[in-house]
């Protein structure tokens, strides 16, 4: 393997994994409420502003981390409780449309809270950058990786060995059954909304060091999750992962050997040609449709 | 000569043969019932035969021309038309548009003349439109013509649907469970029903649980019963038919 | 029969009511600003009432209709200031392509359902905006390019006034069209796979024509705002290009009322005045648009006129 083409796949498996982290956001809310939450890029933003503006505050930075991951999991619980809850019944369209608005909102709140500039995160630790055969890493990206795999194998382990895990899934598969037998359905949703928005938040901070932050950096970003979900298939876990990785894979091998102006042209290409082949994403769910 | 031809008809979902080797010979002018046990492949078998499904296996003759694997509007544009166990209502239109789309292949579908409203058009829509609220008339659904669809009550939903079937004029009718949540008098009023479809020269084929209603209407019947054709005959042959007891009738009767 | 008249009524009392409020409206319009949102509002207003019978009647999703817009603003664009073609024939070039692409890339696309048709249109959409931005040599790229002016029937059409009475005349004769369209075998046949795509096959819809047919239709109502907005603003960018753009039409049909034309031109009026309105409260102003966004949504679920209408028909009782 060339180092160059090294290089390359370990550009795009840490942006892969980022688009991973928004990609299993969208799935959980998606799982539990059918919507497409357009607003999951604004936690990756609240996560990095928050971050920036506590450290540069003099904050510790694991405290600021913490403290980030709240806000963003406060305000997406807010988003359900004030918005998603009292829109139930509506059309699912009606609901994304209402998840645009709460982005926009988001945004605009920020531009008042923080600014329209970039701001950068100083690395966790260090910007050294690591050399891995003959290609180099930074040691942010390793954070990204190694904070990415912890998270997977935690939702992993949440969804497949607890009562409240299991319990978000049974609603995602049979909303009514799971109220029947038990499942406090209001509650899975704002556990899912606060999720979320933790996860967003997470990739929001782990991304700031490498990529800058901006009141308006949860538009591309939330896109790029919303393709890898599809990609992988709508609420599954495996195939957000596997979407976000192959995202950010395509991205990074495109820029690097085509044209960097039509990275994301390649990338929309073969996700059109995927879903040409199998319409439910990579990893979909089968349900034959009963008349 | 026969209306239609199901020869070896398989329909297999992974592991599990729903339709399981079926054949059978459908008369014109005549009601053809499917029983059977909860599970035993009818309402897929009416799938099959309306192109909802693709069969995994035999073939399906209508008229004589070979229908496997066609889209479920070629089967509708052969003379085939249907209504659904689980109703399947245009419920973002008046119950008055709903027959008027069961009339789609009949009407005139260019576009540019409906962009346009071409001169005829108008004409034709109130042709159109008498003849759905005729229908509608027929079976008995005539008040609620301006209505919204989902301001009608589930039995004259039952009833708009049959309406929407006969709008496209169809040959052979497949009625999946229509007496199926109705009272004895509103099943009562579908017996009826099914009667004078068939006085009009409409072949039926009737899926259904109420054994009194299948009984009385039926010329021939088919029971499946895990999938395979168990028998099938007149009402009284069926009825005479050991396994059929075995199988059905005892079902149905311990379940009673 | 009651039913027949009732329908006839809500057509043609509501194409009036259009009517009358496009010619009496320049009695409010003082200045050309005024003039300026009005045709704005109007262009707005044709792309949305072709874009709701695509996912209001037809139920099919699309994030990517800012991509037909543009496609046909370009090629006007770039026929007439590149290639020396005369407007008009560069016009009917630029819509006819836009419906083309429509209906190459609607065949395969049209067959994903829901979210995955959404992300297919929104990528397509992407990919139309990139290749604009990106093939600065004929595009002009970022900076954008100039537009000749269109001329009718050798008269150039020039100032606000004029172009005012031209997308009025356009914005009606665009739904007049959809409001044929609905109440033809040919829209009810669209409405019918919105309600049950199953129940509509066995009806004998054939689901891949006719949600082709709604994907080209709204396209070519985009494509004709699009190539209007170039030749009447006579500079395009490809901010009218991105995604951000096709998600603003889709809110104007939602938020206006899906399933209703005249909602489509409510909608389309009400997003793009706001924004005029709201620039006094300057850096509030992205947070109290997405406030009202959200807040309408949640109180009137069906959008603006269903909503109204509604209320309407019930005093009346």
């Amino acid at each position: 393997m060339s180092a160059e083409l090294t290089q390359f796949l370990l550009t795009g498996i840490t942006i892969g994994a980022i688009y991973a982290l928004v990609a299993l956001g969208f799935s959980i809310i998606y799982n539990a409420s059918q919507v497409i939450n357009f607003a999951q890029g604004e936690f990756v933003m609240i996560g990095g502003m928050t971050t920036v503006s506590l450290v540069d505050g003099g904050m510790p930075l694991p405290l600021a981390i913490a403290l980030a991951v709240v806000v963003a999991a406060a305000v997406g619980l807010l988003l359900e409780k004030l918005a998603i809850e009292r829109a139930r019944g509506a059309s699912v369209v009606t609901l994304i449309i209402i998840t645009i608005g709460a982005s926009i909102f988001l945004r605009g709140l920020a531009q008042l809270v923080w600014d329209k500039n970039f701001h950068a995160l100083r690395p966790f630790t260090g910007s050294t950058p690591i050399a891995v055969f003959g290609a180099t890493i930074l040691p942010q990206s390793l954070w990204v990786l190694g904070v990415t795999v912890l998270i997977v194998a935690a939702l992993g382990w949440f969804f497949g060995r607890t009562l409240l895990g299991k319990g978000m899934l049974a609603t995602s598969h049979n909303r009514l059954a799971a109220e029947l037998v038990g499942v406090r359905v209001k509650g899975m949703l704002l556990l899912a909304f606060g999720l979320s928005a933790a996860l967003g938040a997470i990739a929001g901070i782990l991304t700031a060091p490498i990529t800058i932050t901006s009141y308006d950096v949860g538009v591309m970003l939330g896109l790029k999750g919303f393709a890898a979900a599809i990609l992988g298939g709508l609420g599954s876990g495996v195939g957000a992962v596997a979407g976000g990785l192959a995202l950010g894979i395509l991205e990074s091998l495109g820029a690097g050997f085509v044209s960097s102006a039509y990275k994301d042209v390649i990338a929309f290409v073969i996700i059109l040609a995927v879903l040409f082949f199998r319409p439910s994403g990579l990893f979909a769910r089968r349900s034959a449709e009963r008349v | 000569m026969s209306l239609l031809t199901v020869d070896g008809l398989s329909k297999q979902f992974g592991g599990l043969k729903a339709v399981n080797d079926v054949s059978f010979v459908i008369e014109p002018g005549r009601v053809h019932s499917i029983i059977g046990p909860n599970g035993a492949g009818k309402t897929t078998l009416l799938n099959l035969l309306n192109g909802i499904y693709a069969p995994s296996e035999g073939r399906i003759a209508f008229d004589g021309h070979t229908l496997n694997g066609a889209p479920p509007h070629e089967f509708a544009a052969a003379g085939i038309a249907r209504t659904f166990q689980n109703l399947q209502i245009f419920f973002n239109m008046s119950a008055l548009e709903n027959v008027l789309v069961g009339g789609h292949l009949r009407a005139r579908r260019g576009l540019a003349g409906a962009l346009l409203r071409l001169p005829g058009r108008v004409a034709d829509e109130r042709a159109y439109r008498d003849a759905a609220l005729e229908l509608m008339r027929f079976v008995g659904v005539e008040a609620y013509a301006a209505a919204p669809a989902d301001a009608l009550p589930y039995g004259a939903l039952k009833r708009l649907e049959i309406a929407r079937a006969l709008a496209a004029r169809p040959r052979l009718l497949l009625l999946d469970e229509p007496a199926a949540g109705l009272n004895p008098t509103e099943t009562a009023a579908i017996d009826e029903l099914i009667k004078r479809l068939v006085a009009s020269g409409i072949t039926v084929i009737l899926v259904e649980h109420n054994m009194r209603l299948v009984m009385g209407v039926s010329d021939h019947i088919v029971v499946l019963d895990y999938g395979k054709k168990l028998a099938e005959g007149t009402a009284a042959e069926v009825r005479a038919d050991a396994r059929v007891i075995e199988a059905y009738l005892g079902a149905a009767q311990a379940e009673a | 029969m009651t039913v027949w008249p009732r329908l006839a009524q809500a057509r043609t009392g509501g194409l009036a009511v259009l009517v009358l409020v496009i010619a009496l409206l320049p009695l409010a319009l003082t200045n050309n600003f005024y003039y300026e949102v009005a045709i704005q509002v109007g262009l707005n207003a044709i792309v949305c009432v072709g874009l709701n019978l695509l996912i209001g009647y037809a139920g099919q999703i699309s994030l990517g209709h800012a991509g037909f817009y543009a496609l046909s603003a370009y090629t006007s664009a770039i026929l007439t200031s590149r290639f020396g073609w005369p407007p008009g024939a560069a016009l009917v070039v630029a819509i006819g392509s836009a419906g083309l692409v429509a209906y190459v890339v609607g065949r395969p696309i049209l067959r994903l359902k829901g979210h995955y048709l959404a992300m297919a249109t929104l990528g397509l959409g992407i990919i139309i905006s990139i290749v604009i931005a990106t093939e600065d040599r004929i595009t002009g790229g970022p900076d954008g390019m100039a537009v000749p002016p269109l001329a009718l029937l050798g008269f150039p059409l020039a100032g606000e006034r004029v172009w005012y009475w031209v997308v009025g005349v356009m914005l009606v004769v665009a739904v007049w069209l959809a409001l044929n369209l609905i109440d033809s075998p040919v829209g009810r046949a669209l409405r019918a796979l919105h309600g049950s795509e199953v129940a509509a096959q066995v009806a004998g819809v054939d689901p891949r024509r006719y949600k082709v047919m709604a994907f080209v239709i709204s396209a070519v109502f985009a494509a004709v705002a699009g190539s209007l907005t170039a030749h009447y603003a006579g500079f395009i960018t490809p901010a009218k290009a991105t995604f951000l753009h096709s998600i603003e039409l889709v809110t104007m049909v939602v938020l206006g009322g899906m399933a209703s034309t005249f909602g489509a031109v409510v909608g389309a009026a009400v997003l793009t005045t706001m924004p005029q309105v709201l620039t006094a409260l300057k850096d509030y102003e992205m947070m109290v648009f997405g406030a009202v966004l959200m807040l309408t949504m949640i109180f009137l679920p069906r959008g603006l006129v269903p909503t109204i209408g509604a209320a309407f028909a019930r005093w009346r009782k």
